[in-house]
């Protein structure tokens, strides 16, 4: 921070508020007194963000800079508080649920998985088999969704254009199965407490056997882009270091846990639905830098295919819902000629259901790590306390450690590996 | 529990969580409860004991809970100590969960955990930006969530969902104003009690009802 470095600055910031902005933008009253008023610009802190493309969101990031090294980033968060947490509490818990979809907007269905399993946790019930099967599925589909997403994304950050447009098409595809089960693309509401909101149509199971055999191929693609690609490597390797002890101390999970080196997975070490009854690996590197963040979304959704395909393999007909009247909507039929079902119909869709009091806190293995639901029950009808771990705040409070002495054409391959999503770090 | 049957895993968990319980239970004087909860360990414990609490869950060969995945508030305006502050431990070595729960009020700070996992700085300031809760020792504590210049805690229950303030953009001035929030209609809130099941005196027959109380008390 030298002096003659400020003098600069200071001249130049005056010329842009005098010349360039035009008198039609400035505030009428201050538009005289602005000319004069001495602006003090530190040249060596950056703004990134929160209109950055690499930002993933709004992502407000302060950069202290040393020349082109980044000395302390400091983010900003809180551009997409839509206050989902104090809403839910408004809402009984089927109206809560779409509320999770609008979080982590790039893997909905895993947010609803885990509000639905505390729910159904301190209901006390367990849902049909079936209903299971199609859970662990569009789960996998939803991993296999995000991480198309942030792969390819993270590419085109670094400048790798051919990834982005070829992930596009094979996300349209799965949306294609989002929108066939659920009827959304994205905010599907398909996860319900008490099973999913509806079965699957007769050719979609067939349809995404035929994907599931050709999905391996383009991950060969893929990797034929990136995986070998000298200028990724360049981008990649030795960015964004974080150790197996640094990692646990900053409360990573997911991909940036196991690329730390730590096999740990919620699908495999704390079993919900039917992930016990599925085989699979759990990818796991050793590194901690932005590439092997990279490597383990790629093995894992090798891994994510292998899922898809038990399913389908073991996926029985039956229900796909409760059983029970007082959880589940009846169907529309028997509406028209029980007065019972049409009783309680009325009664799920303006009172819900009491749920006993309790609290519980149920995480799943989001995408991008543990995506954790603390709910706190009083007996009524709506959510007394719902708190949402997001995963991604952990992931970006971290960022000034992993950052730290990079530089900062290293900020977006960085931010990149985290997989940041700020539908979910805002709530 | 139906889990139980299902998962294998969760059956032999539920025995070493309560085991675990007891253990705090007889060997921490500060622990005020300890018990397996829906197949979850909960403990209570005080503000004074917490951090030494939290480095022996840490740092504890036998407990080994490294990492710090949730910090919340809960609010309960109608006790006295109204606000619950909730730390969610994962031990990944053991595979295990653990929830300790501290309890305070709006002026007793809760000592910060920063410097057990440097996490913690964020929830607490998350904490502190919704509950309005207390962190001594934390260096960092600043909003972090809600809006610049935002007043009050929104997640208090005593925080209306609608807030005080709204914000839009005034194009004759040029500028992002505040106002009082104006609602064309009022935020309905539904009182869900059946009629049935909540209301126990009816319309007209408040004299046979306090006979019947009368009843109750007398016997």
């Amino acid at each position: 921070m030298t002096k003659q470095d400020n003098t600069e600055s200071l001249t130049f910031a005056q010329t842009i508020l005098r010349e360039d902005i035009p008198q039609s933008l400035l505030p009428d009253d201050k538009a005289l007194e602005i000319e004069k008023k001495v602006v003090e610009i530190d040249s060596h802190a950056l703004n990134f963000g929160p209109q950055h493309p690499s930002a993933h969101g709004v992502l407000r990031l302060v950069l202290e800079m040393e020349g082109e090294l980044v000395a302390r980033a400091v983010p900003h968060i809180g551009l997409l508080h839509r206050g989902t947490e104090k809403l839910i509490e408004y809402k009984t818990y089927q109206k809560a649920l779409p509320y999770f979809d609008r979080l982590d907007y790039v893997s909905p269905m895993c947010e609803e998985q885990a509000f639905a399993l505390a729910t159904e946790k301190l209901l006390g019930i367990d849902i049909p088999e079936r209903a299971k099967w199609l859970r662990v599925m569009f789960a996998e589909i939803t991993r296999i969704l995000n991480h198309i997403l942030n792969l390819t994304a993270m590419g085109l950050d670094c400048g790798a254009v051919t990834p982005a447009l070829w992930g596009y098409e094979e996300r349209e595809k799965l949306l294609e199965f989002y929108e066939a089960a659920s009827g959304a693309r994205f905010h599907a509401n398909y996860f319900r407490p008490g099973g999913v909101a509806r079965d699957i149509p007769a050719s979609l199971e067939d349809r995404i056997g035929v994907w599931a055999k050709e999905f391996p191929a383009w991950i060969d693609e893929l990797e034929g882009l990136l995986t070998e690609n000298r200028i990724w490597k360049q981008r990649t390797v030795g960015i964004g270091v974080f150790t197996t002890e640094q990692a646990l101390a900053w409360g990573f999970s997911g991909p940036c846990l196991r690329a730390s080196g730590v096999p740990w997975d919620l699908r495999r070490n704390q079993p919900y639905d039917n992930y016990h009854k599925v085989d699979f690996n759990v990818p796991v590197t050793r590194q901690g830098d932005s590439y092997d963040r990279y490597l383990v979304r790629v093995a894992e959704m090798r891994e994510s295919v292998k899922i898809i395909e038990q399913c389908l393999s073991q996926m029985q007909p039956g229900d796909i819902k409760i059983q029970d009247p007082k959880f589940s909507p009846p169907p529309r039929a028997d509406m028209k000629r029980s007065m019972e079902a049409l009783i309680h119909h009325f009664k799920l869709f303006s009172e819900g259901y009491h749920v006993p009091a309790g609290s519980t806190y149920t995480a799943v293995e989001s995408p991008k790590g543990e995506f954790g639901v603390y709910l706190v029950a009083d007996g009524s009808n709506r959510p007394y306390r719902c708190k949402i771990r997001p995963t991604g705040f952990a992931h970006l409070q971290a960022i000034d450690e992993l950052s730290r002495r990079g530089m900062l054409a290293d900020m977006v391959a960085i931010i990149g590996s985290l997989d940041l999503v700020f539908g979910e770090v805002d709530r | 529990m139906a889990d139980i049957s299902v998962n294998p895993r969760q059956a032999r968990l539920e025995g070493q969580l309560s085991s675990l319980a007891f253990t705090f239970l007889a060997s921490q004087p500060h622990v005020s409860y300890a018990a397996v909860e829906k197949g979850e360990l909960v403990v209570h414990t005080t503000c004074e004991h917490l951090v030494p609490f939290l480095t022996l869950l840490r740092d504890d060969p036998r407990y080994r809970f490294e990492q710090l995945m949730d910090l919340c508030g809960v609010d309960f305006p109608a006790r006295a100590q109204r606000f619950e502050v909730v730390y969610n431990l994962l031990s990944v070595t053991y595979n295990r969960r653990i929830r300790v729960v501290v309890c305070t009020d709006e002026y007793a700070a809760v000592p910060s955990v920063h410097h057990l996992w440097p996490c913690a700085t964020w929830w607490e300031r998350e904490c502190y930006d919704l509950f309005g809760v207390l962190f001594s020792g934390q260096p960092d504590l600043r909003r972090i969530l809600t809006d610049n210049g935002f007043e009050g805690h929104p997640l208090r229950k005593d925080f209306p969902l609608t807030g005080y303030e709204e914000v839009r953009y005034d194009a004759e001035r040029r500028q992002v104003v505040k106002e009082p929030v104006s609602l064309t209609q009022d935020f309905r809130d539904f009182d869900f009690v059946s009629p049935w099941e909540g209301m126990l005196t009816l319309p007209g027959d408040e004299k046979a009802h306090e006979v019947r109380q009368g009843m109750k008390r007398s016997s």
